[in-house]
């Protein structure tokens, strides 16, 4: 009786064996570092709901652009604020901003980007050529537009910038979802006579699940830069609700005698848009692991 | 060929004429009466009237639709409900300040972009390629308008030597360059991160390619393959994305033109919507929703001209 050799792992090296990926199951150094840095800023705004180290709206006309003490950990801004208190209370609308911009850019595309893939041919057609018309509508500028016709407020930069944002969840879904349809458990649904509903509740969406937490991470990055830049033009979030952008344009007008003033709440935009890129890239390597070699 | 050209300046002409409807009922709907905001609220009911008839606020939308469409393309773009001045040369002189912001942005992030990301595609498995990610990232995570600040707190307040804002024309010589180099840096730099990204990528996509295995077999440098083969390849994502960046720098133009005070369409937009100029705004709007859709027009006829595999019928 002959005894065949031990079946080398495919691990191995061997010749002839297939060298497949470990499989991940911790965090990739980018998840924790983006997902730190997030995490770091959603704690700010959880803090900041209950303590500031001062009142963020509080001015002191006594000490205006006072350097770092241990009364203003920051120092304080050109009416005397204190700088520390507001950056923590300024990290709420951001994220606020964030969380509704991925809402609102993701009823809006999911569905269209769903049902425009499931009728390729007809409605879906047109669908994402009214799509590409939406596309031709920077979210800026259509924040802009918005709060020139409905006044500035954090809803118009919250609607405004998820429209912006529908147009390319939208198209990411459609192409998500039209693998999914390719695959085989998709058409033996089909042959089932299972509905569009069902495909889309039961396969599309779990399987495109991934691409759905990466589109939300950038858009929340895309949300949090586009809000400073419609606050830092006074189209955002009115005063007295405290702001990373209008920090900024507070700080432009004293940038020759106090720059510090520029750097806290810059940092602070920094930061955050730097954690949820991170944490974006991370997890699009780990539900697309043929990204990584590019990136 | 042909019939590609006119199918995709047929969807432009389409995309165009929806999208001016878009911008022109959005506007509409705009609560309020400019005749009376400019008048203010100790003016009659006749003066505001009066007003009204003369900036032709009073007639239906679609009568003032066409009439605002045509003029648009004809070069006659109404009065300004604000200044009581033709729109038209406004938008027109604010339209080339910003275009030149746009290509001086444009050429920074390429100056920047190409060798960077040439550099790191190339050199990606040593720790400079981390390094290089990592300030990518860092690139992209800053605003821009956080970049001309940061740039005019070193470049204007500490080292004294470009002003902190202002704009000269070009026939102002070496003023002009003086004046543009802040903004259109703080413009370059960060979309010359994102672009940068998306260069290193394709680089590295094409580096893997057959074609460039065959290079190097009949013995070309690596250094010569990339150049005469791998270049003109990976050109086609890069100039995709710079056609994006484009349309990004056109709307980053609007934030940076109000940090150094430049005189383009951003800056005249922003105080259109201060003044609530209905008509300014909607020239304006229009104006950079044209612009976005010819530069993706022109990226989409140019790329069959790099690419010839793009040039089969789809």
């Amino acid at each position: 009786m002959t005894t065949l050799p031990p079946r080398l792992p495919l691990t191995s090296g061997a010749p002839g064996s297939v060298r497949r990926p470990p499989r991940r199951r911790g965090g990739t150094p980018l998840v924790v570092a983006g997902g730190t840095l997030v995490a770091g800023v959603v704690l700010m705004a959880l803090v900041s709901l209950v303590w500031t180290p001062q009142d963020p709206t509080a001015t002191d006309a006594v000490n205006r652009l006072a350097a770092p003490s241990a009364q203003h950990w920051l120092g304080t801004d050109g009416l005397g604020r204190d700088i520390a208190s507001m950056v923590l209370a300024g990290s709420r609308v951001p994220l606020l901003v964030g969380l509704g911009t991925v809402a609102v850019g993701f009823t809006i595309g999911l569905p269209i980007g769903i049902v425009a893939a499931m009728t390729d041919r007809g409605a879906g057609m047109w669908l994402m050529r009214g799509n590409d018309i939406l596309q031709a509508f920077p979210a800026l500028l259509l924040a802009i537009v918005l709060a020139a016709v409905f006044g500035p407020s954090t809803l118009t930069a919250v609607i405004a910038l998820g429209l912006g944002l529908a147009p390319g969840v939208a198209r990411v879904v459609r192409s998500g979802t039209l693998q999914v349809l390719s695959r085989e458990y998709s058409l033996a649904a089909r042959a089932a006579g299972r509905g569009p509903v069902y495909l889309a509740v039961r396969h599309v969406l779990p399987n495109i699940r991934g691409i759905l937490i990466v589109q939300a991470s950038v858009g929340f990055a895309i949300a949090i830069l586009a809000e400073a830049a419609l606050s830092f033009l006074g189209l955002g979030t009115p005063p007295p609700t405290a702001s990373w952008g209008r920090m900024l344009q507070d700080g432009q007008s004293v940038l020759q005698i106090a720059p510090l003033t520029v750097l806290w709440p810059g940092a602070a935009v920094a930061v955050a848009v730097l954690g949820f890129n991170l944490l974006g890239d991370g997890l699009r390597d780990r539900f697309d692991p043929r990204m990584e070699v590019t990136r | 060929m042909l019939l590609n050209v006119l199918r995709r300046v047929g969807v432009f002409a389409v995309t165009v004429f929806v999208a001016s409807l878009v911008v022109f009922f959005l506007l509409g709907v705009l609560p309020g009466d400019p005749a009376r905001a400019q008048l203010g609220l100790q003016a009659s009911e006749e003066q505001v009237q009066a007003l009204r008839e003369q900036l032709g606020v009073d007639r239906p939308l679609p009568v003032r639709y066409l009439e605002w469409i045509m003029g648009f393309f004809t070069g006659d773009m109404g009065v300004s409900y604000a200044t009581r001045s033709p729109v038209a040369p406004q938008v027109l002189d604010a339209l080339q300040v910003t275009l030149l912001l746009v290509l001086g942005g444009i050429g920074v992030a390429i100056l920047i972009a190409l060798p960077l990301g040439i550099l790191a595609a190339v050199r990606h498995q040593r720790p400079d390629g981390t390094i290089f990610s990592g300030l990518s990232q860092l690139g992209i995570s800053i605003p821009n308008f956080l970049a001309g600040l940061l740039l005019i707190a070193i470049f204007s307040v500490a080292l004294g030597w470009l002003p902190s804002g202002g704009w000269q024309p070009p026939i102002a010589g070496v003023d002009f360059l003086r004046h543009i180099a802040l903004p259109a840096l703080a413009l370059g730099l960060v979309n010359g991160a994102i672009l940068a990204r998306y260069t290193r990528a394709a680089v590295l996509e094409v580096m893997r390619e057959d074609f460039m295995r065959t290079a190097r077999a009949k013995g070309l440098k690596p250094a010569s393959a990339l150049v005469r083969h791998g270049l003109r390849n990976a050109l086609v994502p890069v100039l995709t994305v710079t056609s994006i960046e484009f349309a990004n720098l056109i709307i980053g133009a609007v934030v940076i033109e109000t940090v150094f005070v430049v005189p383009g369409l951003g800056s005249t937009l922003i105080r259109a919507v201060a003044n609530r100029d209905l008509i300014m705004i909607q020239s304006i709007v229009m104006c950079v929703v044209v612009l976005v859709l010819l530069v993706n027009l022109l990226v989409d006829l140019l790329r069959p001209v790099i690419d010839p595999r793009l040039r089969m019928p789809s």
